[in-house]
């Protein structure tokens, strides 16, 4: 993977980590069945912070972030997210979901309603905002992503890139304080990679709290404050980006940044 | 330079495409003619299309409207100088006898002293239409019109049967104070124990309260149609009506029982699935007899529950049972993903389900759910093995009759003809809503 053909240097004046904890995951194990998938995670993620999550696949990065807003269950352990535990309390799990965006490898946009109103949808019916407000709002955020000439268009009729960037714009609609990438540029074409990456930057410009799992390596060097490397269901290491590139301590991530940068 | 190099300095416009390609010619030649055997195939089924039109042509093209009686029609084919067992079409039968076919036994104003009350089956059925327009194409006619489709249901069977008004506003009301019990709990308390009240305060009064109800509001404002009997509904008004009540609830018990088979609850699941499985297992003749027959046994001594009502809910649980599984396949088509992200939007299972899983489900489940409602109209006419008098089982009736005694292809053929042409309808509305919902590739 090459670096991040950014063409603009990055404003970090708004990039601050506060010391006000967003996410807090404390002994959190998971199974499927009798599979081990995540074993004693332990991981503070402050306001602000943002985090690129990498890996082989099956490490369980992904599995790790959808347990952030209960997509996934967990057996052990404790997680708080804005300081609301999740548990098996469906109100809980409902309050956290509406704090928490996530972006999908699939981007997930419903294909039977247009731009407009996959953004409006969960305003309106979640947060009861007005449907006048929403979509003020969406076509705002439609804006910020670049695409508000698409908005009465069907999802069907964009391209994966614009796709992705209307599931970000979507998230954005709900007004989340911690946004999670799952893999958001792994199903697109290269030629449409760097127009979400960029989405993804700005956000983070602005001071988003954000945990991504990818394997764009340039955006993790380049934007996030901190990089976690997971194998086999653990947290094997994690640093600041400039340390973990250039200093990998264990033998896992100094094999696994060889195979994916060494070309 | 070597001689693999290649750059084009400019793009190619687009051109006209060959003649053969397209208008008539292109368009016979790929259809009709694309090779010596499939211009053979084209020869010899035209020679069959028009043999068969000719012959079906000849025997219905004769002018036996006014005839009475099969011999005066066998009269009028000597005249014309044909003979034999199909020289033509008698179609004096269905001059005579298709208000029989339409209304069965419906009180017809023939005999002295009694009324012509078919106006009730026919202002039902335009009616019908009323209520169903917003249904079926909410973009052409105004939104308000959804309240009389609310209506409709309470209006239909006042009409075909009559009795007083009372009654059907009694039923209505027991739905209002359902979910008049649902609201006020559901603020109080919890959903599910709202619900559950609801339910509960709503049959109680149907049960005890509602029949009281109705009769002392009769006796102080007699506003009542004239009451027909069960036993008089006939023909294709009783097919029609069969139908309708199962298509009408087996969608909305269809997606109940869907969402139910896919249930995490163990026990909502296993009586779906039970449910699904036993219906789906048994013939729906079986269901009938069971309506006609033994579901007396484990009435209550002396209660007399209305035949057609009976088959209204056997045939409703066979269609149900059907249309679950096909919005089942529905389900089963979305990717998980919609689910996915539904959930981290925050919507809960109610919204989700209602929002982004059903309407999509049920998109992909029209041609399933339009063929299910086709089925069950054509099952309706399976009630003349239980004693009903739907289409076929008065064919029998009028060929009992000696002016008529031998007559089948014409009775048959024109109930076909009206069976074909409300199947026909809904496979075409089927096609044109799915048109509509077409919304790109995704």
């Amino acid at each position: 993977m090459s670096e991040l053909a950014l063409d603009r240097e990055i404003d970090r004046s708004k990039m601050k980590v506060s010391d006000e904890v967003a996410i807090q995951i404390t002994d959190m194990n998971k199974w499927y069945g009798a599979f081990h998938v995540l074993r004693d995670i332990n991981l503070t993620v402050n306001q602000g912070e943002r985090i690129v999550i990498a890996g082989p696949s099956g490490s369980g990065k992904s599995t790790l972030i959808r347990c952030l807003n209960a997509l996934e269950e967990h057996q052990a352990g404790k997680i708080l997210v804005d300081g609301t535990e999740l548990s098996n309390d469906l109100k809980n799990i409902d309050k956290i979901r509406s704090e928490v965006g996530m972006v999908f490898q699939h981007f997930n946009l419903f294909p039977h309603l247009t731009i407009l109103e996959n953004c409006t949808l969960a305003p309106i019916w979640v947060r009861k905002t007005p449907k006048k407000e929403a979509e003020e709002r969406a076509m705002h955020f439609l804006e910020k992503v670049k695409i508000p000439d698409q908005a009465l268009k069907y999802p069907g009729q964009l391209s994966g890139g614009q796709q992705q960037r209307v599931a970000i714009a979507r998230s954005l609609c709900m007004m989340p304080r911690i946004m999670l990438f799952d893999e958001p540029t792994s199903a697109l074409d290269p030629e449409m990679i760097k127009e979400v990456l960029d989405t993804m930057i700005e956000l983070a410009e602005e001071g988003m709290t954000m945990l991504c799992v990818t394997h764009e390596m340039g955006f993790a060097r380049q934007v996030a404050n901190r990089v976690i490397f997971m194998d086999a269901g653990q947290i094997v290491e994690q640093n600041e980006p400039e340390e973990f590139f250039n200093n990998p301590q264990s033998e896992r991530t100094k094999l696994f940044l060889s195979q994916i940068l060494g070309h | 330079m070597s001689d693999i190099s290649f750059v084009r300095t400019e793009m190619l416009p687009p051109k006209d495409p060959p003649a053969s390609e397209v208008g008539v010619v292109g368009w016979a030649r790929a259809n009709l003619f694309s090779g010596w055997f499939n211009s053979i195939l084209t020869v010899v089924s035209l020679y069959f299309v028009i043999k068969i039109l000719i012959g079906l042509i000849g025997w219905a093209w004769v002018p036996t409207w006014s005839a009475t009686s099969l011999p005066e029609c066998r009269v009028i084919f000597e005249e014309l100088g044909r003979s034999g067992h199909n020289a033509g079409a008698c179609w004096g039968v269905i001059a005579e006898r298709w208000p029989q076919l339409l209304f069965g036994f419906y009180p017809n104003g023939y005999e002295e002293g009694t009324a012509d009350l078919r106006w009730r089956p026919v202002l039902a059925f335009v009616l019908l239409f009323v209520a169903l327009a917003p249904v079926l194409f909410s973009d052409k006619v105004p939104a308000k019109l959804i309240y009389f489709t609310a209506v409709y249901p309470f209006l239909m069977p006042w009409l075909l049967w009559g009795g007083t008004v009372w009654t059907p506003v009694s039923a209505a009301l027991g739905f209002v104070l359902g979910y008049v019990v649902y609201k006020a709990l559901a603020q109080s308390t919890s959903e599910l124990i709202g619900l559950i009240v609801g339910v509960v305060a709503a049959f109680v009064w149907w049960l005890f309260v509602a029949s009281l109800f109705s009769s002392a509001l009769a006796s102080v404002v007699p506003l009542a149609l004239e009451s027909v009997e069960s036993r008089q509904f006939g023909g294709f008004m009783l097919s029609i009506t069969i139908g309708v009540v199962a298509i009408g609830l087996s969608l909305p018990i269809g997606i109940v029982l869907a969402l139910g088979r896919q249930s995490d609850l163990l026990i909502v699941k296993t009586l779906c699935v039970g449910f699904i499985e036993f219906i789906r297992g048994v013939p729906l003749i079986t269901l009938l007899f069971v309506a006609s027959t033994l579901l007396n046994i484990f009435m209550p001594p002396g209660t007399n529950f209305d035949i057609i009502m009976r088959v209204f809910i056997m045939v409703t649980l066979f269609a149900s049972a059907y249309m679950a599984e096909v919005i089942r396949g529905g389900l089963a088509a979305l990717p998980k993903g919609q689910y996915e992200g539904a959930d981290s939007l925050g919507l809960n299972y109610w919204q989700a389900q209602r929002l982004i899983i059903m309407p999509q489900a049920l998109k992909i489940s029209i041609p399933g759910i339009v063929s299910t409602f086709i089925g069950v109209f054509k099952d309706t006419t399976l009630v003349s093995v239980i004693g009903l008098f739907d289409p076929l089982n008065l064919t029998n009736a009028i060929r009992a009759d000696a002016d008529w005694n031998g007559l089948v292809w014409e009775l048959y053929g024109f109930i076909a003809l009206l069976f074909f042409v409300f199947c026909f309808g809904m496979s075409r509305y089927s096609m044109y809503l799915e048109r509509k919902l077409q919304t790109g590739h995704r």
